[in-house]
């Protein structure tokens, strides 16, 4: 029975490794998608319309940006749901303790060794969040290295601990006003005259040019994403973890 | 062997990355469509957006050039921008115009890959872990509802909960049709032991009426709290018998008796 299933997967190999003699080489630069004209538009332009070096911050802060707020929504709209379908489930089984589910002391090594580690990490998030206009990093990146601290506590201490620094509420506020962030700088720069996202109008609320106020509003929505993808990450270890009990935990 | 045009060397050589890509690609499918276990489909999902990752950052590969970071040179605010502006400043030329960074030439253009494929993946990323989550924890309530994440005994289990509570109004009504004819036929002995049925372990007991009335007994002896008795449990109970006695699996025995012994324990727990 369960080689029939080989046989769509053989199949489909077929199809795709025939498909495969078609595509371009390896890093030939002659290839359709090198030689796009969207693509060296991009590599031409970010420059001059943004004055960002980082061209994939740019394409995906500015270019596409209506694009990230609404996969930065759908990360949001994730947690939510995680937390509907887990929120209450586990309280059937409250005050039992599963076999996988041990009392234990935090380990003095390990918590110390993380009380030095996490102000690191969180410096660090805050550089991949802000640098990502000069270097690889962004807000989604930035977001997921500060959730990893808060999760990293819950994993030394227990989830208790990292509650009280990120409760869920707190978390979800926190989701929600990154979107707020993002599609605020989108209604600011509508109403200043532009289209929605459209940055370059910031310029008449920030003393920069029109390139400049692309580049720090492309901070703006970066630090928006970052609080969201932030807070859902943390929530989303939060509650896979406890089966939404949001106790004990691992 | 590896000569040019040879088909070993269009695959293995120039597309090796495409072979990778295919590979992952059929794992994660295979695991998709075979394995039982919904953490295992889960796993292979993965592999198969990692596999199309793959190829999308791989196409956007390009030879001696760098990663979709402007250099220094073209750095609109690096040290090159930054000696333009004071080279402006010296001359008495008007500083923006000159400080304005300039479009890139075509063989500078080549100087870097393509940017959009890694803008996409890394749409793809995120809205795959955010994906990713969210199929965890409904793994984690279908654990909870039904004791198993195993694909075939949930689906057994699923279809037995389906025909207990939610039938379709078309079935629902053939079935008290039945019931009705057979209750004018003759009188059922249990009519006051299936409106105390609370919960639905029982009703598959109900099946063979001769045992009827003996685990009724013992049931309401192990649920202190009884459920109000709806009016329709009549032909609910009917119901399942009649979806219990058609042909089920060889297992069906085993499973009614685990059910039966589980029964029990579910109501305490509740």
């Amino acid at each position: 029975m369960k080689w029939i299933s080989l046989i769509p997967v053989v199949g489909v190999g077929v199809l795709l490794l025939f498909a495969a003699q078609d595509f371009p080489e390896w890093g030939d630069p002659q290839s359709p998608a090198s030689q796009s004209p969207v693509a060296s538009h991009f590599i031409n332009n970010t420059g001059v319309d943004t004055e960002v070096p980082n061209m994939v911050t740019a394409v995906l802060a500015d270019y596409r940006g209506f694009d990230t707020m609404f996969e930065t929504v759908v990360v949001f709209i994730a947690g939510i749901a995680v937390l509907a379908i887990l929120k209450g489930s586990g309280g059937r089984r409250r005050g039992t303790r599963r076999a996988y589910e041990v009392e234990a002391e935090p380990d003095i090594i390990v918590t110390h060794t993380v009380r030095l580690m996490v102000p690191v990490i969180q410096i660090f998030a805050f550089y991949v969040l802000a640098h990502g206009h000069v270097s690889p990093g962004g807000g989604f990146q930035g977001g997921v290295v500060m959730g990893a601290s808060f999760i990293l506590v819950a994993l030394a201490w227990d989830l208790d601990h990292a509650l009280v620094r990120m409760s869920l509420p707190r978390c979800m506020a926190i989701a929600a006003a990154g979107i707020i962030i993002y599609a605020g700088i989108g209604f600011l720069s509508m109403f200043l005259g532009g289209e929605f996202l459209d940055y370059a109008e910031l310029e008449k609320v920030l003393p920069v040019s029109r390139e400049m106020a692309r580049y720090h509003a492309m901070l703006g929505v970066e630090i928006g994403v970052g609080f969201t993808v932030t807070s859902i990450m943390f929530a989303l270890y939060a509650n896979l973890s406890t089966e939404g009990r949001l106790k004990g935990g691992l | 062997m590896f000569e040019d045009g040879a088909i070993i060397n269009e695959l293995l050589i120039e597309r090796l990355n495409y072979i990778i890509y295919v590979v992952l690609l059929l794992i994660g499918l295979h695991a998709m469509i075979s394995k039982q276990n919904l953490i295992k489909k889960l796993i292979g999902m993965s592999i198969f957006q990692t596999a199309i990752i793959l190829f999308y950052v791989s196409i956007a590969v390009k030879d001696n050039a760098t990663i979709p970071i402007y250099k220094t040179e073209h750095d609109p605010h690096g040290d090159a921008a930054k000696a333009a502006v004071l080279d402006s400043n010296r001359s008495g030329e008007e500083t923006k115009a000159f400080y304005a960074p300039v479009m890139l030439k075509p063989e500078e253009t080549q100087q870097y890959s393509n940017p959009l494929p890694h803008v996409l993946m890394l749409t793809a990323i995120v809205v795959g872990v955010a994906t990713l989550g969210l199929a965890l924890a409904l793994c984690l309530r279908i654990q909870q509802g039904y004791g198993t994440v195993e694909e075939d005994e949930l689906l057994v289990k699923i279809e037995r909960s389906d025909a207990r509570y939610s039938q379709s109004p078309l079935a629902k009504a053939k079935n008290r049709r039945r019931t009705q004819s057979r209750n004018t036929r003759k009188p059922r002995t249990s009519v006051k032991s299936t409106k105390s049925i609370g919960k639905s372990a029982k009703s598959l007991e109900s099946r063979d009426s001769t045992k009827t009335k003996k685990t009724t007994s013992k049931s309401n002896l192990s649920q202190p709290k009884k459920k109000p008795a709806s009016t329709s449990r009549k032909p609910r109970s009917s119901s399942s018998k009649v979806e219990g006695s058609k042909p089920t699996t060889p297992k069906a025995p085993a499973k009614k008796a685990s059910e039966k012994t589980r029964a029990p324990k579910k109501k305490g727990a509740e």
